[in-house]
């Protein structure tokens, strides 16, 4: 029953350009996806639960490490929820949410996904853990856009850029 | 910093500003209503665009939008400059989208130049330019989705890359007409001045060269530099490459290097 709108493998890498965030609240309801890095070392975020996928073998594993090239989190690493819009695909709606400790992102959930049990092969909800890795192996790097990459997952690049704009303020 | 995410010719074009001034936001107005226009003429998934009614022979060139005739001059160019690795007709239906999509992340960066912008990154696709910097950009590892083959920085930057990874094996190599093999991704940095529209129809076709000659042709371009990812993994790349490589490097390029 579990179907994502993404049509392949993409990344949504690139919308993650160089936040630069400020506190701002918002919750959200629990996830059905999670990314798999969701729970920050030491920051008590709650985010990490659902159907995670996080065996990490790209940049995932990084994210939560002290080692990160990233700055170190804002405000004592305070950890806070962000949604995104939810956006209409032609296989329903989806939206996304980021969870951010500072002005890191640590975890991205979809909290809202198609339900209609469509048997597409252009569906593949595998994917969509698979691009959360990538949006915070981008930023782990510190990278302003990503070549090579293209964006065929909509719903979740539009949800997520919005998100993103929102925690920007 | 101002960002806009823009889905459009079946991928997103991705807009970072880091000088926003007050005619930014009516640019990136305009700047959608560019991208869905050159889709709307240049697409050929669309029956109805320029490009298919021409191909299906409906319409004369002298009947499309006069930016068809200097896209497929364009795309003639970059043919010749290619030893005909490049075509407009790959697979030989009409498709010039290896210039277009590179040209219309050129016309989104004109028009934030001209209304005042000198700090930006158009991502079309994974066809990056970039004006003023430095900027970091990722090179999306071919075979490990997620992860980065290399981080390159500078300013005023063309990357472009061609690649297996995401859409399989659909570059052909247009004198034998079967898919290019050889290798897993192909990067360009095109030289300063070079735009992205050339850079990335470039990268097309020295994809299809396979490695040794890419390579080669790439070196001999004064100001081009190319990362080339065999399918194996190994990374190889021409001698001016390691000078776009930014101060810190992920851990991944400097293993790479050092191998």
């Amino acid at each position: 029953m579990r179907r994502a709108v993404v049509t392949s493998a993409a990344t949504a890498a690139g919308v993650v350009l160089l936040l630069s965030l400020k506190p701002h609240q918002a919750t959200g309801s629990a996830p059905v996806i999670s990314s798999g890095a969701g729970t920050p070392s030491g920051s008590g975020s709650g985010s990490g639960s659902g159907s995670s996928s996080g065996s990490g073998t790209t940049g995932a594993a990084d994210t939560s490490g002290s080692a990160s090239p990233a700055p170190a989190p804002a405000a004592g690493g305070a950890t806070r929820k962000v949604s995104g819009d939810t956006v209409n695909t032609r296989y329903g709606p989806v939206q996304v949410q980021v969870t951010l400790a500072g002005s890191r992102i640590t975890g991205i959930d979809v909290v809202k996904y198609p339900t209609e049990d469509r048997r597409d092969r252009e569906i593949n909800a595998d994917a969509l853990p698979t691009l959360n890795q990538e949006a915070i192996a981008a930023q782990s790097a510190q990278i302003d856009a990503v070549s090579g990459a293209t964006y065929t997952s909509d719903g979740y690049t539009r949800s997520l850029q919005s998100a993103l704009d929102r925690a920007k303020g | 910093m101002l960002r806009h995410a823009e889905p459009v010719m079946g991928t997103v074009f991705s807009i970072a500003v880091r000088d926003p001034g007050p005619g930014t936001r009516e640019a990136l107005r305009r700047i959608a209503d560019r991208l869905h226009r050159i889709d709307a003429v240049f697409s050929p998934y669309r029956p109805e665009s320029d490009i298919s009614r021409l191909d299906r022979g409906e319409l004369a060139l002298a009947g499309c939008d006069p930016e068809v005739g200097t896209v497929l001059d364009a795309c003639r160019e970059v043919a010749a400059e290619t030893d005909g690795y490049f075509t407009e007709r790959p697979g030989g239906r009409l498709d010039p989208s290896g210039w277009v999509k590179g040209w219309a992340v050129e016309e989104a960066a004109r028009l934030l130049r001209a209304a005042g912008a000198r700090q930006f990154c158009v991502n079309g696709g994974g066809d990056v330019q970039t004006c003023g910097g430095p900027w970091r950009i990722g090179v999306a590892h071919p075979g490990r989705p997620g992860a980065l083959a290399a981080v390159l920085g500078g300013s005023d930057l063309a990357i472009a890359t061609s690649g297996t990874a995401e859409r399989g094996a659909h570059v052909l190599d247009p004198h034998t007409g079967r898919p290019a093999e050889g290798l897993a991704s192909l990067t360009l940095v095109g030289a300063p001045g070079t735009g992205i529209a050339r850079t990335d129809a470039w990268a097309t076709a020295a994809f299809a060269m396979g490695p040794d000659r890419a390579l080669a042709w790439a070196a001999r371009r004064p100001g081009v530099e190319a990362l080339a990812v065999l399918p194996d993994g190994t990374k190889r790349w021409t001698p001016g490459l390691p000078g776009h490589l930014p101060p810190a490097g992920p851990a991944d390029w400097q293993l790479a290097t050092a191998r």
